[in-house]
């Protein structure tokens, strides 16, 4: 989950009339996690589908609530302004078709809010952006632009001064040398014609969604701001840029309308939702019984405004609030602004009885059995590479189920044998004491229509005197003792053991697993120093299904 | 230390006090103790740090059939210069009388000028005193000889030839006294009593192991708390780990980055037609984008047990329901101290008209008891498919801070509605590694799976 750095001191000049202390115990009961804190800066951890609480402002407006200094949701002032307007020409509709945007006016920037929005940006980027492909934003300095706008395309050879740079460069040129470029180019695919804003003196404001010009970069000089949203659905723009004019008006700003017109594209209204949630829901899903009036404060705590309406509770969810979909969210808003740390434990009585799966039962038989036979039990990964599975092994790799892209070498393939691991367990151990006996049952997997999942069971006993024999006694005395099974051993092949010392096993005429002594070539391969021996039997279809 | 001696540690202190640097054998000679007991009464006395055993390795010599024959008649050369000693005799006859040998003997003799041939017979030039190898056999004979004994340039005329010489390689045991037990006074011990205060020889117990303990703890838990274990395969297709569980396709977590996908490996079979449409069109009106089917078949490594119990919740449709499921799940991570590509989760859900978050909160506050956690509180938190959410913050003692440890919440309507699910579904979860990380003091979540023989063998079994 995402996390932002805030100031207390900050956070208590906001909202005002609260203590450190205060603040910081309400925190967790916003959803924020505080991560770390030192002195003054507190580290929180936020869901990302709350953008708004990117920001100290965002955060602010939230603790207003909980704390009750102000409550109820929170308007946007937008003064209608015919100054402000962008002309959406139709050949953007192929490739980034909606475009939406607001001016915020008359406010205080300094070096904390440009990085505080620097965060909310990338934010809203990363989340519902989705990489920028959804949606990007553009935040400008205002003054620095000669309105009317056009949102249209040009080809790859069209050249601008892009942010943090003085000289001139090619669409390809910025898609190729910078690091915005690089990461987030693949939005616009191979695509002759990419999207551009350009002001009335044909001056470039930004390549969605990469880059900015250079030209209306924020200051700690700018007074004023542009604010843009590109993306592929109207909607998604809309609650972007709902969320950047809620935070810049908690910032002091003042918000104008730009009108957006042409090629599908419309003025932004940014006006609130109606919802409507029944009592009873509220209180059957949380086991409380709230009356009416304790819901609709609990709602205006959680900043959204509510009142009754006949049996129902009726709603008035600002446009920033995109993630509450349906009843059961303003639900959690009741949760929250009511006080989770309110809510008491109350177990109820079962109505079922609970019960063992048989697998788990049948597993556990067999770790106490061979533990009664002096193994010790072992966990691997399923997870693992192929040089344990089948280089040090020997064994020829068969169809193999490989996972893309893993972070680990040591963790790239789905095992389909357990005997490689508990080997490579105990080349790890040499300098342990000896006799070393270990076990583990685990699933292994096989490629079929899609993948076979089955139940192994293997394991080793490295010591001087470790040999065929005594092997073939332990498994006999598990699946006698455990389940009732007689085994019968066959001569056999394999990489992994020894000839002339390697045996199949059959229960009932029927294949089930191999044993013997490991060969030399293994044993080397592991850097062991004693002989081994081992089995490995597939439970699945033998104990259980 | 105590000076209480068995009878057969005296009888070993009391020979080695006049005797030091004895072996096993010697011991049991001149104590009259059978071996057994004199290996249990050196092993004993060496615990107590009174005896020191020194091994050591000696190679010996002893003679093969071909030496034994020639220690009793002769070396083959010697032979041969015997028989012509006394005049000149037909290399014909000399053959018919050393067989095989006669060869080897007339060259090493001819070499060395003690005999020379003239037409079909030899004689005599000079007779050998002393023939190389002579005084070895002698030495050897019918016994064996220790290296250093052994005059080695003599040696190494018998090593060359077949069947001469056995080369035995002995490990041998010596054992003195230390400082302390010279001045020992064991006259006065007590006889029959043993050194109950003694150190004994260490023995590590087979062992279930400590986190498959831990498993076990919890599933006990819930099965006592009405619960009924399912399983699942740890494979799923996309659909069940997150399609069904609204997580929309363009989700960060579904990323190559997050989420282990089985390369080249696709699902025919992911569901029913009318689970697929309804969850198709659940993502369309909630998320706006074009849903995918190709990519809900992309096979990946279940990133939590959700996947399970949706699926069984699915099929099953009880009105009345608390099962739980418990096992691997994997996240594409790099592998830390605090991070594991694969790990063990356990889940549970309860379905029931009455079911609500006060009475979830009380699931968990009970399951912490029983595992002996009980400071313990909630926080409001997301998750992609409950709604409203919480998790359980627990008082951890040793590190003195509040840490994150289950999950919970009830499944949103996007999430039941399309799969007929019609009764509120309270679900939660967790890590198992980080229960038992608590118990059994661990800070690093790597040693679960090192399986490092000493930490196995060592870590305590109920904490």
């Amino acid at each position: 989950m995402p996390v932002v750095e805030v100031s207390y001191s900050r956070l208590q000049k906001l909202v005002g009339k609260a203590s450190k202390k205060q603040i910081s115990e309400s925190l967790p009961f916003l959803g924020l996690d505080i991560e770390s804190e030192d002195k003054d800066l507190v580290r929180v951890e936020y869901s990302p589908n709350r953008p708004d609480y990117s920001t100290d402002f965002g955060i602010s407006l939230g603790l207003e609530g909980i704390l009750g200094i102000k409550t109820g949701s929170i308007k946007l002032k937008i003064k209608k302004s015919k100054t402000y307007a962008i002309n959406v020409k139709s050949n953007v509709s192929k490739i980034r078709p909606f475009v939406t945007g607001i001016v915020a006016k008359n406010g205080k920037i300094d070096d904390k809010i440009i990085k505080q929005l620097m965060a909310m940006q990338e934010d809203l980027h990363f989340g519902i952006g989705r990489k920028r492909k959804k949606s990007s934003i553009g935040i400008h300095d205002l003054d620095k632009i000669c309105f009317p706008l056009t949102y249209t395309t040009t080809d790859r050879n069209y050249k601008f001064i892009p942010l943090n740079s003085k000289v001139e460069q090619t669409i390809s040129e910025i898609l190729q040398n910078t690091e915005v470029g690089q990461d987030y180019g693949y939005v616009l695919g191979n695509s002759a014609q990419v999207p551009i804003i350009v002001d009335s003196k044909d001056d470039t404001v930004s390549f969605p969604p990469i880059i900015n010009a250079d030209k209306t970069t924020v200051t700690t000089k700018t007074k004023n701001l542009f604010v843009e949203v590109t993306g592929i659905n109207k909607e998604d723009a809309e609650d972007m840029l709902s969320v950047v004019a809620t935070i810049l008006q908690a910032a002091g700003f003042n918000l104008e309308s730009v009108n957006i017109s042409g090629a599908r594209n419309k003025t932004p209204k940014l006006e609130h939702r109606q919802m409507s949630v029944s009592p009873s829901l509220i209180n059957d899903s949380l086991g409380l019984t709230l009356n009416n009036s304790t819901i609709i404060s609990s709602l205006k705590k959680s900043r959204l405004d509510a009142t009754t309406s006949g049996k129902n509770i009726s709603c008035k969810i600002p446009p920033y609030r995109f993630d509450i979909f349906g009843p059961m969210d303003l639900v959690e808003e009741v949760a929250l602004g009511y006080g989770v740390e309110k809510l008491t434990p109350q177990l109820s009585s079962s109505e079922t009885l609970g019960m063992v799966n048989p697998i788990s039962s049948k597993l556990k038989s067999v770790s106490l059995t061979m533990v009664g036979l002096g193994y010790l039990e072992a966990l691997n990964s399923s997870l693992t590479s192929k040089r344990i599975l089948f280089e040090m092994t020997n064994r020829e790799p068969k169809n193999p189920i490989a996972v893309l892209d893993s972070k680990s070498q040591e963790h790239t393939i789905l095992r389909d044998s357990i005997l490689p691991g508990l080997l490579e367990n105990l080349s790890r151990n040499i300098h342990a004491q000896y006799p070393q006996k270990l076990f583990e049952t685990g699933t292994v997997f096989f490629k079929n229509d899609p993948i076979d999942e089955k139940t192994n069971f293997a394991a080793v006993w490295a010591n001087q005197d470790a040999n065929f024999s005594e092997m073939k006694s332990i498994l006999q005395a598990v699946l006698k003792t455990g389940f009732n099974l007689q085994i019968e051993t066959k001569t056999a092949t394999h990489e992994t053991f020894e000839k002339g010392r390697t045996a199949s096993i059959l229960v009932d005429g029927k294949t089930v697993g191999i044993m013997g002594e490991i060969n030399s070539n293994t044993i080397e391969n592991y850097k062991i120093r004693v002989p081994v021996s081992g089995f490995e039997i597939t439970l699945s279809g033998l104990i259980f299904d | 230390m105590s000076q209480v001696f068995h009878e057969i540690e005296k009888k070993i202190i009391s020979i080695l006090k006049s005797e030091s640097n004895l072996t096993p054998e010697k011991i049991g000679e001149l104590t009259q103790l059978s071996p057994d007991q004199v290996r249990r009464g050196i092993e004993w006395l060496r615990l107590k740090e009174l005896a020191i055993v020194n091994e050591s390795q000696n190679i010996t010599f002893s003679l093969g059939k071909n030496g034994l024959e020639a220690f009793e008649s002769g070396l083959p050369e010697r032979k041969l210069v015997d028989l012509i000693k006394d005049g000149s005799m037909k290399i014909s006859d000399l053959q018919k009388q050393l067989g095989s040998v006669f060869g080897p003997a007339m060259g090493l003799a001819k070499k060395n000028n003690w005999i020379e041939s003239k037409e079909n017979e030899l004689s005599l030039k000079t007779y050998p005193s002393n023939i190389p190898g002579e005084k070895t056999l002698k030495q050897i004979g019918k016994s064996s000889v220790s290296e250093q004994d052994i005059d080695k340039e003599d040696l190494q005329s018998l090593m060359r030839r077949p069947e001469f010489i056995i080369e035995n390689l002995i490990k041998t045991k010596q054992i003195s006294l230390t400082k302390n037990a010279q001045s020992l006074d064991i006259s006065d011990s007590d006889s029959g009593a043993i050194d109950v205060e003694a150190k004994v020889p260490e023995i590590f117990v087979a062992r279930t192991h400590p986190l498959k303990d831990t498993i076990d703890e919890i599933r006990e838990i819930f099965v006592t708390l009405g619960f009924t274990e399912i399983f699942g395969n740890l494979t799923q297709p996309s659909f069940w780990n997150f399609d069904a569980l609204f997580t929309p396709q363009d989700h960060p977590a579904r990323e190559l980055q997050d989420t282990f996908y089985l390369d080249g490996v696709s699902s025919k079979k992911i569901g029913t037609p009318d689970q697929i449409r309804k969850v198709s069109e659940s993502h369309k009106k909630g998320w706006r984008y074009y849903w995918d089917i190709n990519e809900a078949r992309k096979m990946v490594l279940r990133t939590h047990t959700t996947c399970v119990t949706i699926k069984h919740l699915a099929e099953n449709k009880s009105e009345e329901a608390r099962v739980f499921s418990l096992g691997r799940v994997f996240r594409n991570e790099k592998v830390s101290y605090k991070h594991l590509v694969e790990f063990n989760q356990i889940e549970g859900v309860v379905v029931g008209s009455n079911a609500n978050l006060r009475n979830l909160m009380g699931i968990q506050r009970e399951f912490y008891r029983r595992i002996g956690i009980t400071k313990i509180k909630f926080w409001p938190t997301f998750f992609p498919y409950t709604e409203p959410s919480l998790q359980t913050m627990v008082y951890n003692e040793r590190l003195g801070k509040w840490v994150e440890l289950f999950g919970m919440g009830i499944f949103r309507p996007e999430v039941t509605k399309p799969l007929g699910i019609t009764k509120p579904v309270l679900a939660w979860g967790g890590g198992i590694e980080r229960i038992a990380m608590l118990k059994y003091g661990l800070d690093d979540v790597r040693e679960f799976y090192n399986n490092n023989l000493n930490w196995l063998r060592s870590a305590t079994k109920c904490q």
